[in-house]
């Protein structure tokens, strides 16, 4: 097991430089010369090669790439047009919720989902499976952000049950993790069930029933457990939807988070932020997903993971 | 050059009449999977034939008549601009079709060319096209499409093009599969021995045979691929007003949401509609193309 996870850890590596590279390349399609932008309108040409040199925009695009991947590695992502501030500071101010967000997102897309998918299966054909299926179909389905606006129109706007907008307490989550976590628990409620009778159907769990064991046992003990490992892969690729999904959900319920920070930057062409949280976002996400890739392992060790 | 070789019969291959009969017959059989196909085809005669269904002009301002309730004469009311909302949103899907189409387009083209290239040849250049798709894979849900619209400007051309990078990645991948398990057949060895050429077998020969997790791939990614776009126009990224998307129109909606919450809720019954019909066509599509139930 550690001989993998240090080989996992060794397979990351070059996956961040990728993800580095991509943003790096991305911002350089940007039209137009940062350095005017930062100037501004009727600064003289000297200032804004004066700005040029200091960003290192008067490189060669390889070695711009080599400086970048440095300040990265040294928590420098550069500052933001709009505010002055370091990029990383804007970072870490709104990481948090946003990181909070997504927690309790996927505590809805866990328990919501399984105890769906449980149901359904052990109830496979009944109308319970139908009902759960169809709405498992509308989670999938409906926007997310039409869903959060949806959810605000009733709960808070008809009947002032939660607050509309804002972050703090556990008032201020419960509709935005709802709406975030919505489409997970979707497809993990459909993997659930999928998984489970598929487990549901082998020999083995006939042969337990026919030696009398309760239904209970079988389906908790046994199917459930051998049922778990492909979802926990769907749990964590949802966490990767669940950190993009953040970026409208934050708007819908103007929550300061890192997904919102991203949509401001980008409507105010701050491309350093934009850059950086894409980034950071990222980043998190390979090692969710390293994290998910171990899990999994650890679950399941006869599977090749090669 | 002696033919008297007996080629085996390419396996997967949608074109034989029985094959096809057997597929129209699961599909018929599938009542959600015929639901959401006349789901689909509904909104795309009503996106070919909207100037003929849409009862007013959707870019037509009249300002008296702004924020009207649901009526006899505005079926959706009006918007804050006096224009009927239902007429937009049956221009609206044009727009949503059209960004569908054209970005799986870009995914479908360029991640079945590379999953092809990567799963025929192997190697090197197989490991380096499949490093880059993971690279891109390693960017959480619609963070590749933003940052690519960021760079770009919004539009809803770079809204098509960045939903379209977005979606490469799954095609290259579904198709290299594929492509890995063809290619290892023996009558593909045959016909290289034969003097076959490599794009002959890839297109003649491989393509072909994989068609169906293909066809299954594209129906599903056009509906998260309406979703992708429908919310990057709602952050004001794709299309920009006076456009009749339906992302737009929900983001303009937002202002109303006390108001006239009627803004809001159709378009996204729109948007939501049309999905689940591209979901439920395309799970249909997988149940009754997969070769386990032959």
């Amino acid at each position: 097991m550690l001989t993998y996870i240090v080989r996992r850890l060794i397979q990351t590596v070059p996956v961040i430089f990728g993800v580095i590279l991509v943003v790096f390349l991305i911002m350089q399609m940007v039209p137009g010369d940062p350095a005017v932008l930062i100037a501004g309108d009727g600064a003289s040409e000297e200032t804004v090669q004066a700005i040029r040199h200091d960003l290192g925009l008067d490189r060669p695009l390889p070695l711009q790439y080599i400086q970048y991947v440095l300040d990265v590695f040294r928590g420098d992502l550069g500052t933001s047009y709009r505010s002055d501030h370091p990029v990383m500071d804007e970072i870490m101010l709104r990481l948090p919720t946003t990181i909070q967000l997504a927690l309790a997102s996927i505590v809805i897309t866990i328990v919501l989902g399984m105890i769906a998918g449980i149901v359904s299966a052990t109830r496979q054909h009944s109308t319970a499976d139908r009902l759960i299926m169809l709405v498992a179909l509308l989670g999938i389905s409906l926007p997310s952000f039409w869903l959060g606006m949806m959810l605000i129109s009733f709960f808070s706007v008809k009947y002032h049950l939660l607050p509309v907008t804002g972050w703090g307490s556990l008032e201020h989550v419960i509709l935005p993790a709802i709406t975030l976590g919505a489409s997970g628990a979707a497809i993990v409620a459909r993997m659930t069930r999928s998984s489970m009778l598929d487990v549901i159907h082998q020999d083995y769990i006939r042969t337990a029933r026919a030696k009398g064991l309760k239904n209970r046992l079988i389906v908790y003990k046994h199917a459930l457990k051998n049922a778990l490992i492909p979802v926990i892969t769907v749990i964590g690729l949802q966490f990767g939807t669940l950190l993009g999904g953040t970026v409208l959900v934050e708007s819908v319920f103007a929550i300061n988070g890192l997904g919102r920070l991203i949509v401001d930057a980008i409507r105010m062409r701050d491309l350093p932020v934009v850059q950086g949280g894409v980034l950071v976002a990222s980043v998190i996400f390979v090692f969710v997903n390293l994290g998910v890739d171990l899990l999994y392992r650890y679950f399941n060790k006869r599977i090749e993971m090669d | 050059m002696n033919q008297s070789v007996i080629t085996p019969a390419a396996p997967h291959t949608v074109i034989r009449p029985g094959q096809l009969r057997k597929f129209l017959t699961r599909m018929a059989a599938n009542k959600l999977a015929s639901a959401g196909g006349f789901i689909v085809l509904f909104y795309i005669i009503v996106a070919l034939f909207a100037p003929w269904i849409a009862p007013y002009d959707p870019y037509n301002i009249h300002l008296p008549d702004k924020l009207l309730l649901p009526s006899w004469d505005h079926w959706m009311g009006t918007d804050d601009k006096g224009r009927d909302l239902l007429s937009r949103i049956i221009y609206g899907t044009r727009l949503s079709l059209l960004i569908g189409v054209a970005a799986v387009s870009i995914g479908a083209i360029f991640g079945v060319l590379l999953g092809l290239v990567a799963g025929y040849y192997g190697g090197w250049l197989d490991a380096i096209i499949m490093r880059i798709m993971d690279i891109l894979l390693a960017f959480p849900g619609i963070l590749l499409a933003l940052a690519i619209v960021s760079a770009l400007g919004a539009s809803l051309i770079n809204v098509m093009i960045a939903v379209g990078v977005f979606s490469i990645p799954m095609f290259a991948r579904i198709v290299r599969g594929s492509t890995l398990t063809v290619r290892k057949l023996e009558y593909i060895d045959s016909i290289r021995t034969l003097g076959g050429s490599d794009l002959r077998i890839i297109l003649v020969h491989i393509l072909p045979n994989i068609m169906s997790p293909i066809i299954v791939q594209i129906t599903l990614r056009l509906a998260t691929a309406i979703l992708s776009a429908a919310g990057l126009s709602f952050l004001g990224l794709g299309a920009q007003p006076p456009s009749a998307e339906w992302g737009a129109l929900l983001s303009s909606g937002r202002d109303y949401m006390f108001s006239a919450p009627y803004l809001a809720l159709f378009p996204g019954l729109a948007i939501s509609t049309l999905v689940i019909g591209f979901n439920l066509f395309g799970d249909g599509l997988r149940d009754a193309l997969d070769p386990k139930l032959k």
